[in-house]
């Protein structure tokens, strides 16, 4: 019985199988991205870079229809281009990174949409906003998996700079010039788990897998080692339960993941250690000193 | 005594209106200089200019090599970010990125040094306390620690007693004073001129241009501090270009 409900759907079902082992590759690199970017206050960039690789998926599905190396170089280019372009814009003039960002992101999804519209269906349109975790293929799943391995080497790597380029980056700036550099790989890191992400949860909700499990992750510790490995289960778990309630509810998998990983979130925040609702409302007694 | 740091005809600003103009001089190796102004002096933007965040309008500013890694830098206000989960001991051992750089490791050893500079700031028991819990006062004791790690000949210090309490100041001119053993170049923009007098054998008193620099109790003389705080003007919008050339 429990079998039936928990395990057997993916012993018996191959897309089910895969399905899985995408979501988990998947958080595994997606979480720690997010939580980097939850602390750099750059929540909202994973958000933007999302929109801003439509185009670039939708250049590579006129090419060559829906293919997956077409349409991951695509995204990763439009990706990488317009978080280069937004960087030179916030350097060169008054307007912040954000600001340079949200009209660069917005001009690629509009050109985003025109272009997938110019030539397919709307189910082609669905189909790359918001992914097909049940019909990935050998070539997607190897991408994907690529795709955390390589974010989390590079994450270990780059960790150093990276945590103080978000703690003190004038500090950073003073000893090192590594801080830019650094900055770039991160943002690259963003974009390829973003496009990784949109082959299984379509363009839109690949950014969820990053920020939910990240921001339920800082519900529960101060530590920031702690927290990636957190995000990173937590998006695991998320995937799991998101496909068995696709499963058994015949919901569609990619949001059913996201919307276990609201859950998830929702939950940290009612029951987090680190000032979660519950918490708040059981008087603690200040201590001595 | 060899110069440490050499100002060369500096002209240092902003969107082309001079905030340190035409400064030449040097500041001997293993010397203790006060820097002292009125705001808007220029003292923070020649510290910028030593460490290399700000290019100077004119002139050059030599230290005989790279600032990286031989200037330790502590600007008047540290952007750090305090909601960052960081504890005092992780921010105490960034000091040792000279050392470390992007990729080494901090072994038993390094720990132990790391230790000793908490101690030598009296912050020993505040190890694994997040950074945002700490007051003021601790928060510059354990940036004072960070200074100890980098192990660098220069170091610059801009207002580091500003809204810190007597005692904290006190311990903080201690650490100034071991800099100035080891034969450190210390240099530092400070306010109070007592302190100055007391513990900084040399001043620079500077309005934008340089009014007087040398021995702490010639430079801060009554007639100068007078000529300093009325050379300070606000900034002339129409200011034509400047066309003083080098004496």
């Amino acid at each position: 019985m429990i079998y039936d409900f928990l395990i057997a759907p993916f012993a018996e079902f191959d897309f089910m199988k895969r399905a899985l082992v995408g979501s988990l590759a998947l958080a595994l690199g997606s979480g720690p991205i997010g939580v980097f970017l939850m602390l750099r206050r750059l929540s909202l960039t994973g958000d933007a870079m999302a929109h801003a690789i439509l185009p670039g998926a939708a250049v590579g599905y006129l090419i060559a229809g829906l293919s997956l190396p077409a349409m991951t170089i695509g995204g990763m280019v439009a990706g990488v281009t317009v978080a280069f372009l937004s960087g030179l814009v916030s350097r060169f003039t008054a307007l912040k990174e954000d600001a340079s960002l949200a009209t660069f992101y917005l001009l690629s999804l509009a050109l985003g949409v025109v272009l997938v519209s110019a030539r397919g269906s709307n189910v082609d349109l669905l189909h790359v906003l918001f992914g097909t975790v049940l019909a990935l293929d050998d070539a997607a799943l190897f991408l994907i998996a690529g795709i955390a391995t390589v974010s989390v080497l590079t994450l270990a790597a780059i960790y150093r700079p990276l945590v103080l380029e978000c703690v003190d980056p004038g500090f950073l700036r003073s000893v090192s010039n590594a801080g830019a550099p650094v900055h770039m790989v991160f943002l690259a890191l963003v974009v390829m788990n973003l496009v990784g992400g949109f082959h299984a949860l379509g363009t839109l909700l690949a950014v969820g897998l990053m920020m939910l499990p990240a921001a339920a992750a800082r519900m529960w510790t101060q530590d920031v080692t702690v927290m990636l490995i957190l995000s990173a289960i937590g998006g695991a778990v998320s995937g799991y339960i998101g496909l068995l309630v696709s499963y058994h509810w015949s919901l569609p998998a990619g949001p059913a993941i996201i919307l276990s990983a609201g859950g998830l979130y929702l939950a940290s925040l009612a029951f987090g250690a680190q000032g979660g609702f519950v918490q708040r409302l059981v008087p603690v007694r200040h201590l001595e000193a | 005594m060899s110069a440490a740091i050499r100002f060369d005809d500096v002209t240092l600003g902003y969107d082309r209106h001079p905030a340190v103009h035409h400064l030449s001089g040097e500041i001997a190796a293993g010397s203790l200089t006060a820097i002292v102004g009125p705001n808007g002096a220029g003292k923070s933007t020649l510290l910028k200019g030593i460490v290399g965040t700000l290019s100077p309008l004119g002139g050059r500013i030599d230290l005989g090599g790279s600032a990286k890694g031989r200037v330790a830098y502590l600007p008047q206000a540290a952007d750090i970010d305090r909601t960052f989960p960081l504890s005092v001991f992780d921010l105490v051992s960034m000091g040792l990125w000279t050392r470390s750089g992007l990729f080494g490791g901090i072994g038993r050893k390094d720990k132990e040094t790391i230790a000793e500079a908490i101690a030598a700031v009296g912050l020993t028991g505040f190890e694994t306390r997040p950074i945002g819990t700490l007051s003021g006062g601790q928060m510059q004791r354990a940036l004072f620690a960070r200074l100890l790690l980098q192990d660098a000949p220069i170091i610059l210090l801009d207002e580091p007693f500003t809204a810190i309490d007597a005692r904290t100041t006190a311990d903080l001119i201690d650490v100034v004073e071991r800099w100035h053993k080891e034969k450190r170049t210390v240099v530092a923009v400070l306010h109070d001129l007592e302190t100055v007098r007391r513990h900084f054998p040399q001043s620079l008193l500077l309005a934008r241009s340089p009014v007087a620099w040398g021995d702490t109790a010639e430079a801060l003389s009554a007639e100068n501090l007078f000529t300093a705080r009325r050379m300070i003007e606000a900034f002339d919008p129409h200011a034509t270009s400047c066309e003083r050339k080098v004496a």
